[in-house]
């Protein structure tokens, strides 16, 4: 080598090639076939109508968006259906703060654990995560119901001190729904979360030391502002399940708690009604996007989601 | 170096733990109860042969469940395998060529990471009722030769969530990748189907060993897709415990639990002792 090359990019440009397209072409097929088509269909049954037997009529209209927002019939409003998007949203919302609370302070501690503990630490919150999601619904109705575990542990405690103990009465309600939807979706919260503050140089913290910074001003000046693409990433890792997640409130919600994924569940297999189901469908879809793309417009987006 | 360590954090951190176990432990215990409501635990159960294992017993009795889990890892090889390969094709194309038509490949490669199970799960749901009823009615197919769903739906289901995220951590693999390895295949006169399989494969190796541990995790796991694309034949076990928590809920739940646990927790000690060795070389 006589002659100085300028250096080679490593990922050098791209090349049109054949190869290029046959090694495409299944994946295409296969997302166009089983996700693109039928997103497409259900954007078009959407404005369709219910007929007779269950058939479709192809004849557009908006009436069933009208009838989600309550205003199918002029002059009145009906509510019922804003009432579900709202409450999706608001636990949505909910569990996704929560879940941050309850795990930055678990993330934070595997982080700065000596390095050879960390894959320990990390495996332990991985194993709930490997049983399967509808057993761990189960495990919550065990431990919430009236005669179930959490009460019998409180009514013992109540009993050494010689205290009046009446059972609280958690399954089914809103709270269980809460409580279950925070532990499923805990690790994926945790895992972002550790991966940006794992990043963060120990130097960092000597160094607001040295510059007189106390434990709260280290944590709000350097921790937190650099752990915040790992709160991103989790953020929406956590929040898009929740959204469309049916069965914890489900079996949890004893029927009382209606999410939007109740909602459509119910359109397509109980009430038969798949131009309505698929018009909530549109505004399940729409909605988390436009919040996914808010917050990380707002916020940069997610690398860390899927880094590791 | 050590550090010191504000005692908040460690009750804190011990309290998270004890809240990511809890329901763990409770699993494992009532699957050795012996009251058959399974509210409050009366007991180690000691009954038939099997003694404190009886619910384990009748687990292996129970023909509906033996095929649900059958038809939960037949499901789960038969999709790991296909996104798999067909998401590390989609990660090498996208990785490394251009070709018309690519940024839509990439934007619906995406869709399934962004958009609500559920969202995916009743379009399949209405594309397999489309598709079969215009089929069924075509060539007039009755009774057992209709098509329907099932495992093979549930299958092909599968297959279309996987590929997006087995394809993502190929591609993480990839970028990391050196190309001069491969040019130097090439100039000692290896041809590309060489170089594939000497060269690129290897080295990328571990990160589809990646995406296929994850295809078959999501697969294992997944209620929502499979609940819409399911039918006759096709019940796989989450599907065939929320029908359970539906109805009656006896120890032997416990038991499937407990068995579940201790297969995951295996699998995942091997792999974890397979990554370390393979990294140590």
């Amino acid at each position: 080598m006589a002659i100085e090359q300028p250096a080679l990019r490593v990922d050098a440009p791209p090349r049109t090639r054949w190869q290029g397209i046959l090694l495409a072409l299944p994946v295409t097929l296969l997302m166009t076939v089983l996700l693109v088509v039928p997103l497409l269909i259900i954007g078009v049954n959407s404005f369709a109508q219910r007929g007779p037997d269950n058939a479709i009529i192809y004849n557009f209209s908006l009436n069933n968006y009208l009838r989600l927002l309550g205003i199918a019939e002029p002059g009145t409003w009906d509510t019922l259906y804003i009432e579900i998007l709202i409450r999706s949203l608001w636990l949505a919302l909910q569990s996704t703060i929560l879940v941050i609370l309850v795990g930055y302070p678990l993330a934070y501690f595997i982080a700065r654990a000596p390095r050879r503990q960390r894959n320990f630490w990390l495996f332990l919150v991985l194993v709930p995560l490997w049983t399967n999601f509808v057993i761990r619904v189960y495990a919550w109705i065990m431990i919430l119901r009236n005669q179930g575990v959490l009460n019998s542990l409180l009514g013992w405690f109540a009993g050494l001190f010689g205290l009046p103990f009446t059972p609280l009465d958690l399954y089914p309600s809103d709270l269980a729904v809460l409580i279950c939807m925070v532990y499923e979706f805990l690790p994926f919260m945790i895992l972002p979360m550790f991966t940006s503050l794992e990043k963060i140089d120990d130097s960092l913290y000597e160094a607001a030391a040295d510059l007189g910074a106390n434990a709260w001003h280290t944590f709000w000046r350097v921790t937190f502002p650099l752990s915040l693409p790992g709160i991103v990433a989790g953020t929406i890792l956590v929040f898009i399940p929740v959204m469309g997640t049916f069965i914890v409130s489900d079996i949890l919600g004893g029927r009382q708690v209606i999410l939007v994924g109740n909602l459509i569940q119910r359109q397509f297999l109980d009430a038969r009604d798949p131009v309505f189901g698929s018009a909530a469908t549109i505004v399940l879809m729409v909605l988390t996007l436009a919040v996914t793309l808010y917050y990380t417009r707002k916020f940069g987006f997610a690398e860390e989601a899927f880094g590791r | 170096m050590t550090r010191r360590r504000s005692p908040w954090l460690l009750i804190v951190t011990a309290l998270v733990y004890v809240f990511l176990y809890a329901p763990i432990i409770v699993l494992i215990v009532f699957s050795f109860n012996s009251s058959r409501t399974n509210v409050v635990f009366e007991g180690v159960v000691n009954q038939g042969d099997c003694g404190a294992f009886y619910w384990f017993c009748q687990l292996g009795r129970n023909r509906e469940l033996v095929a649900a889990a059958r038809n939960t890892f037949s499901v789960a090889a038969a999709s790991t395998v296909a996104s798999t390969a067909i998401g590390t094709m989609a990660a090498l194309a996208l990785q490394r060529y251009k070709f018309p038509g690519k940024a839509y490949s990439e934007v619906s490669l995406y869709i399934p990471i962004v958009i609500p199970e559920i969202v995916m799960g009743v379009g399949l749901l209405v594309l397999y009722s489309a598709l079969f009823g215009f089929i069924n009615n075509t060539f007039g197919l009755t009774g057992d030769n209709r098509l329907s769903l099932g495992l093979g739906t549930v299958i092909l289901s599968h297959v279309a969530f996987s590929v997006p995220f087995v394809a993502l951590v190929v591609r993480a693999r990839l970028q990391g990748f050196d190309k001069a390895v491969e040019e130097a295949a090439m100039d000692l006169y290896a041809n590309e189907w060489t170089t594939f399989w000497r060269v690129t494969l290897p080295i990328i190796f571990p990160g589809v060993m990646s995406g296929a541990l994850l295809a078959f995790t999501l697969s294992l796991d997944d209620f929502i897709i499979t609940f819409f694309t399911t039918g006759p034949g096709g019940t796989t076990l989450p599907i065939y415990v929320y029908g359970l928590l539906r109805r009656v809920t006896t120890p032997e739940l416990n038991a499937l639990a407990t068995v579940w646990i201790v297969i995951v927790f295996v699998v995942l000690m091997l792999s974890q002792l397979a990554g370390r060795r393979s990294e140590a070389h």
